[in-house]
């Protein structure tokens, strides 16, 4: 049975500047937060900001059931997100979830996973990490950045495991590329990516190199979120593939030429 | 109150949803009861299946957008044997677009959909700006039309809408032409041929470059075209482009459109459809109407 979607009003209860182009907002729904798998997203809708009509497609950054909330990271790229970053506590905003297919569980609870996130795409890898993490799930995570104050939420992994850093410029970390990190060169059993495509690709051919099993979260522009419209496709071993249904996350397994293509 | 014929067709409303923005309805299910519309066409629908355009296929613009699918689907074959079976106990009117880039395509499907019994109605798309010989070379020229209306015609007995292309100098000669061939329906408008650059990446926002545009921003060349092809023909005419709102699908009908479909804004909220039928239920009330019917054409 497939997951009911819904169209549901929140209430900003926070919204917090997380590093130099990111914002967190922390929403609360009129009713019960839907139940959501780590990797599934929301078309957030956006009203008051010029020019801008569809709905922004926004990774699920954290649920917390208690304080019945869901945290969006949002990263300032338009006049869209933009508008998302200037909300007031109270503000009303529109979401349509959860949305597409999450994150595959690693096959068993002893596995050692690694989680390589880059700008926006670390949204999606912390409410993961934190699920995994309370079976008892050994999670690495690396982490890049063009430089220190654009690696938003890294602070929240540091309970989950070890974190590892790679920037452009040697602010933090190591200097270079995440695949470049002595880390990526460990044994996984699991690889989940998320971040600019050219990272993804660059982890998955490794990954596929080695053996490893891997899923990428991929972000193309979409328009309904809903799989009806076709916008979202990505070209993968078995044809175009919505983004936002059969995705956004893929194992890399069906996606060789998606990945070899750089 | 709000019931309207389309030839053949009775409509508990006049609010159906245009192809290609509402899948197979079935995606919609979760927000809308899909029983409350009255009608909706589901995506276009050729011979075989087809991959469609390269990604990226959509930019947003001002008050709109503008898209280059290129007609993916699974093709009459799969449509018939696994999505027909499971969207056709809906009780509305589910009418499918069918295209090709053919004659002949245009009718082997229109022949395969005359067969399931629960369609009643097809939308015989001459107009999709998104794919060479896409149909558009169809609906540009009025003989071109007449002759793939003619000829699907023949072998398609119910309902024949044709969806008309705006990107034309004389909307009504092509919809005359199209009347003249045996449609018992138009219905426009398809998108408007339009093109976006991404100006910091030095190349076009679509990998085919250009493409069709939709939303809001297309309304008001909508409204003009459905005024003056209501004007010439006497067959009903379905008007679509930008609709958004209640207000919007009352100026559609006031220039002439028996029913109406609703597009881009089912992305913005999946409820539209929805809305905008109470808001012509309101309407209705505030204005003492009736009967619909009596507003349809008065301008």
């Amino acid at each position: 049975m497939e997951q009911k979607k819904e169209m549901t009003d929140f209430a900003v209860v926070e919204n917090r500047r997380v590093a130099e182009t990111y914002v967190e907002l922390v929403l609360r729904p009129v009713g019960k937060l839907a139940k959501v798998v780590p990797g599934q997203f929301a078309e957030v809708r956006v009203e008051g900001a010029e020019g801008v009509m569809l709905r922004r497609p926004i990774s699920i950054h954290d649920i917390d059931t208690e304080a019945n909330t869901l945290s969006l990271l949002v990263q300032i790229v338009g006049r869209g997100t933009r508008r998302l970053s200037q909300l007031a506590s109270g503000e009303r905003l529109n979401l349509v979830y959860p949305l597409g297919k999450g994150f595959s569980r690693p096959k068993s609870t002893a596995s050692h996973i690694l989680l390589v996130g880059g700008g926006a795409g670390i949204a999606p890898l912390y409410y993961l990490a934190k699920t995994l993490s309370r079976e008892e799930v050994h999670i690495t995570t690396l982490l890049g950045g063009r430089s220190e104050a654009l690696i938003p939420a890294r602070d929240k992994f540091m309970p989950l495991g070890e974190v590892c850093l790679t920037t452009d410029d040697g602010s933090a970390g190591v200097q270079g590329l995440v695949v470049d990190h002595p880390c990526f060169a460990e044994a996984y059993d699991m690889i989940y990516t998320c971040g600019p495509t050219p990272m993804m690709k660059a982890v998955a051919r490794s990954a596929a190199a080695r053996d490893m099993s891997c899923e990428v979260s991929l972000e193309n522009l979409m328009a309904c979120g809903l799989g009806a419209c076709l916008c979202c496709v990505v070209d993968t071993d078995t044809g175009h593939q919505r983004v936002c249904k059969e995705g956004p996350v893929f194992d890399i397994s069906g996606m060789t030429k998606w990945y070899e293509l750089c | 109150m709000l019931e309207v014929a389309v030839h053949n067709l009775k409509l508990k409303n006049p609010v159906m949803t245009a192809s290609g923005t509402f899948g197979y309805g079935e995606e919609f299910a979760d927000f809308i009861d899909l029983e409350q519309l009255g009608g909706f066409v589901v995506k276009g629908t050729t011979g075989s299946h087809r991959e469609g355009n390269p990604y990226p296929r959509m930019a947003e613009t001002p008050s709109g957008m503008l898209n280059a699918v290129g007609l993916q689907n699974g093709g009459v074959g799969k449509f018939c044997t696994e999505v027909y079976p499971r969207i056709k106990h809906l009780h509305t009117n589910i009418i499918v677009n069918v295209s090709g880039h053919s004659i002949e395509e245009y009718c082997s499907v229109a022949e395969q959909i005359d067969s399931l019994e629960h369609i009643p109605a097809i939308e015989l798309n001459i107009s999709c700006p998104n794919v060479k010989q896409g149909g558009m070379t169809f609906g540009v020229d009025p003989d071109q039309a007449a002759r793939v209306v003619s000829e699907v015609r023949r072998v398609y007995g119910k309902t024949l809408i044709v969806k008309l292309t705006p990107n034309v100098t004389h909307i009504a000669e092509i919809a005359k032409a199209v009347e003249g061939a045996g449609a018992d329906s138009v219905s426009l408008i398809n998108t408007v041929l339009g093109m976006a650059i991404d100006v910091e990446r030095q190349r076009p926002c679509l990998s085919t470059i250009t493409g069709g545009l939709s939303g809001p921003a297309v309304k008001p060349i909508a409204v003009r075209m459905v005024w003056q092809v209501a004007k010439a023909v006497k067959i009903p005419v379905i008007g679509l482009g930008g609709i958004a709102s209640a207000a919007d699908a009352l100026e559609f009908l006031m220039a002439g459109a028996r029913a109406i479909q609703v597009g881009t804004a089912n992305f913005v909220n999946p409820r539209v459809t929805i809305d905008i039928i109470e808001g012509l239920n309101d309407y209705c009330h505030r204005h003492h109407i009736g009967d619909i019917n009596d507003i349809i054409g008065i301008i």
